[in-house]
This record gives C-alpha cells, structure tokens and sequence, in this order.
C-alpha cells in the first residue's frame, strides 16, 4: 500500500506509531518518519493507524477490505475518506 | 464564456497537465472528482508515476524509507494517458498544443503547468561532473546519495545550510558520517527563519557533531586523477577533504520550456492571479492557462497582495485543488488560492514547523518556551502585525497563531501565552539576511506586485 502523512497536520500525537510500529516512528519527541511503502502484511495496522489518527494526516491506498479502512471511511471529512 | 461552451468541456473537452508530481496528481483527481469526463493526459519529465519528495531527505536517509518506493497514494481513479520520461519542451499558446522532447504535439483546451523546480547545480560544471558531487531532488539522487552515505565516506561537505543541507547534514551524524557543512550565511536556515533562529540551529548542528563553517563560500572542488572528488576550496583559503560533495543551494524553476511562448514566465516562476490563472508576459491574464505548485507565484491578500512563490508541499496540494476547480467551473464559482503558507523540517530529532511567511518579518518574539530549551514558537511581525510563526518541537500550538495571523493580529503579540519567558516580552531583530545578497533561497520567495518581471517588451534570452 502507497502512505502519505501530511505532516503540516501531524501533531505528534503518535498515535500510528504505537498501531503501526513498522511503518511509522517517532523521531525525537515530536517528528515522524515512516515508509511511504507499507508490506502486505500491515494492512490491518495501517488502516487502524488511519483511522485513529486524531488529525487525520494520513492517507493511504489500497486499504480495501481492511478493517479500519471502513472505520477511517465514517469519519467523514478529511483525506482519510480518500483511504481506499 | 458561455455556459454550454463550458458543459462541453467538463464532459469533452481535452485538459493536459504538465508535470506528474505531487501538484499534477492531485490536480488530477481533483478534477475527476468534480465531475470532469473529457481526456486527461499527464506529462512528466521523469520516468516515474508520482512520488513524493520529502521523504527523500528524512526517512529515506536514516533508512527508514526506499528511495524507489514514495509513490504518492492515489485518491481516486484518474483515468488519464500518462506521458511520462518525456519533457515538455514548448507551448504554442495560439494553437494551443504543447510540444514534447519526442517531437509528439498534444492539444488542450485547458492546459496546467505544473512542472516545479530543480535543484540548482554546482555551478562550474566540470567540477559538478566530478564522481561523488551530488544534489538532492529526485529519487534518483536520493537513491545515489543513500548508496554513498552506506558506503562510509570519510567525509560528506554539504554546500548551503538551508533546510535541505542541514536534513543531510543531520541524517549524517545519525549515520555516525563525519560531515562539514558550509553556509555563506551567519548560520542555518537563515534565509528562511532569519539569524534569531538561525543561531539555534547553529547550535544544534555543532552540538550534534557537525563542522559548520559559517560565512564562507566554496571557491572550486577538487578531484583526483580517476575524476573523484577529494577536497573542497573555501573563501577563507582553508580546504576540507570529502569524497561526497552535497551541493544544496536551492531550486531552479522549470520555466526554460516556456522560454518564447508568450507566457509571463521566467526565473521567479510563472506569474498567475489568485486563480491560479498564468498571466502572459504583458501581465494580461489567460483564461484557459493554470499554474500550480513550486513554480506558481501568486498574489496572497493577507501579505499585502505580494506575489509569493512557496516551495511547500501544502502549497502544491491546495493550489492544485483550487487551479482544477477554477480550470472547469464558471467564473463565478472559482475560488481563490489563499493557503495559509506552512512547512515542516526536522534535523537532530527536532521538529521544525512555520506558519505564514517568515522572512516578511522585520521582528521575533519568543512568544513561548525558550531558545536555549529548543522548544518554543517564534512570533514574527511586520508594522505591527503578526505575519509568521515558527516552532521547534512546539507544533500543537501553531494553528493557534496561524488563526493570529489571519485575524491580523496585533504585533508585539499582547496577549498572556502558555509558558511565556521574561525575555520573549520584547521583539528583537528578527536578523534576515539583506535579500539583495545571494544566500540559499529562502522556501518563501517575495518577489513584488508585478506579474510580469516589469518588463513589457519581451527578451526572450534572458529567460
């Protein structure tokens, strides 16, 4: 799956870093860094990352079918109703 | 423009985007999302479907990310031919076709341009040539680069201490890599965040094991007999060894293609209105001409209708959403492009984040925290405005001055803050370097209110 975090929204709640510890890391307190290019097998952890992301700076493709993505998709405005 | 010339277009009409990066991508979508049906084709110089580049200089370097994997997600379906790995090398604004590297001819009746910036390379260029001298912009430079830091240099010399340098020059100390970095400047990041904070981030460089050499510039690199790099020559006669040379002294914008074609284009840019619509060179407005991204310069009504060029990643987002929406929509639903400026950078484990336009401000405060903590937000002012603020490792509180700015709010900022220090109750010099020397471009580019370089007869060869 392709990621991207607009990171002007990110807050450094580390919230996906603590669901997705593969994809995404916290870097010092407050900055992140992650891999645009999540395996397979992180689908689950990356929709759940999306979706709990309490500023909804991440957006993600080819999420179809995982659990969060249909969770991500209920929250409504944002790029995260673009997860797929 | 008549309504049904305009139905016609949304449903079959043809609209070309030139430049298939971040600003191209989502200008596409956002076009399909509102209803646009016609033909779409994307050309891109590069061979590659759109990836994104922050990360090239981030994750990619502490290897967190693979440079050959930061493709942008897709938010929808785009349904367009793709032309990519061949440049577009001109614009027939009358016969509205834009012409390729490949000798092929592709007709609009809308047309983007969208093809943003370069980096600016060393200039001698036997010298750039030299085995080990790199720029960072592509992934493919990133993918060089990476190779060169895993191959552990002795050295790495970072040319310009702008927020690109000092990213590699911190990635390198991560790396354990000795690196020296050179600014022409009084510190980092002072073209873009003046020299308050510029001496902050001086401090962080030297305290994380950078040689930073300030107020120099680089004279002539110098190779050895298999044509590698193995020294650099600086103004005050000293001379470092490197085998890696990182040449990061800002962008070039990708104009040159324009170069004769009537548009109002040159090396700020490519002037538009506040509709992303590009002017010609008499400063004359098209109609079915739009600009998005680094290579735009448009006019921002909360900083005194300047023209401002934002090398921003946000700014290529929204841009790209407003010069879509405008390119298919009646004049009286467009909407103008009034982002709030804003970037993101870290270096040393520290998140550097800015709202609004920095360097239009004469003065700082230290609204919160504290410089010598590094943590703390910076309020910038201008006759008696809040005009920017910058955070180290403070972000939760920035939206809060970008609503300040907005609002014109009043500087010296009055109000009680969070974690207010006795010495952030005074604006001091805000210390940005004279514009009129050459130093690392600032990310923010004000280049005045006209849209044309103020220039009415046209010199093709001085663009």
């Amino acid at each position: 799956m392709r990621l991207v975090v607009d990171l002007n929204k990110c807050q450094g709640y580390a919230q996906c870093a603590f669901l997705a510890p593969d994809v995404f890391a916290m870097h010092g307190e407050e900055s992140l860094i992650y891999d645009p290019r999540a395996r397979e097998e992180q689908r689950e952890r990356l929709a759940r990352a999306v979706a709990a992301c309490p500023v909804q700076a991440i957006t993600a493709d080819g999420l179809e079918g995982a659990a969060g993505a249909e969770a991500s998709a209920g929250m409504g405005a944002g790029d995260a109703s673009d997860a797929r | 423009m008549p309504a049904d010339h305009l139905d016609w277009l949304r449903r079959e009409g043809r609209i070309v985007v030139v430049g298939a990066s971040l600003a191209g991508l989502r200008a596409a979508e956002t076009l399909r999302a509102e209803g646009f049906t016609g033909s779409l084709t994307m050309i891109g110089d590069e061979p590659y479907e759109p990836y994104d580049r922050p990360p090239l200089s981030k994750g990619v370097l502490l290897g967190k990310a693979s440079p050959l994997h930061t493709e942008l997600p897709h938010r929808r379906e785009i349904d367009a031919k793709w032309r990519l790995g061949v440049p577009a090398t001109g614009l027939d604004l009358s016969a509205k076709r834009v012409r390729l590297a490949d000798g092929d001819e592709v007709e609009y009746d809308r047309l983007l341009i969208a093809t943003g910036v370069r980096a600016r390379p060393w200039p001698k260029e036997d010298e750039a040539r030299l085995d080990g001298v790199c720029v960072l912009r592509t992934r493919e430079d990133a993918a060089d680069l990476y190779r060169r830091l895993k191959a552990g240099p002795r050295r790495v010399f970072v040319i310009g201490a702008g927020f690109a340098g000092s990213e590699v020059a911190s990635a390198c100390r991560e790396m354990g890599i000795e690196v020296t970095v050179a600014e022409r400047a009084g510190g980092p990041l002072v073209g873009a965040l003046g020299g308050v904070v510029g001496a902050v981030a001086a401090d962080l460089a030297v305290e994380n094991g950078v040689d930073l050499r300030t107020r120099v510039t680089v004279t002539s690199l110098e190779g050895d007999q298999a044509g590698r790099v193995r020294a650099v020559h600086l103004s005050d006669e000293s001379t470092v060894e490197a085998d890696v040379v990182v040449v990061s002294l800002g962008s070039v914008r990708n104009t040159d293609w324009l170069a004769g074609s009537g548009l109002g284009a040159g090396p700020r840019g490519i002037a538009c209105d506040a509709g992303c619509r590009a002017f010609d060179f008499r400063g004359i407005v098209t109609d079915d001409v739009f600009v998005a991204g680094d290579v735009a310069r448009s006019p921002h009504a909360l900083f005194g209708y300047q023209f401002l060029s934002l090398e921003h990643w946000g700014n290529a987002v929204a841009q790209a959403e407003t010069a879509a929406h405008n390119m298919i929509c009646h004049g009286a639903d467009r909407r103008p492009h009034l982002w709030m400026p804003a970037f993101w950078s870290s270096m040393f484990k520290v998140n550097i984040k800015s709202v609004g336009v920095p360097p239009m401000g004469e003065q700082i405060m230290i609204a919160q925290g504290s410089l010598a903590e590094r943590r703390f937000v910076g309020v910038y002012g201008h006759k008696g405005r809040i005009v920017a603020a910058v955070s180290f490792d403070n972000t939760r509180w920035l939206e809060f001055y970008q609503r300040q700015i907005e609002r014109g709010a009043p500087f010296p900022v009055e109000y009680p803050t969070v974690d207010r220090r006795p010495e952030g109750r005074q604006p001091v010099d805000a210390q940005f370097p004279d514009p009129s020397l050459p130093t690392h471009g600032p990310m923010v580019t004000m280049s005045g209110y006209s849209p044309a370089d103020q220039q009415l007869v046209f010199h093709p060869a001085r663009h």
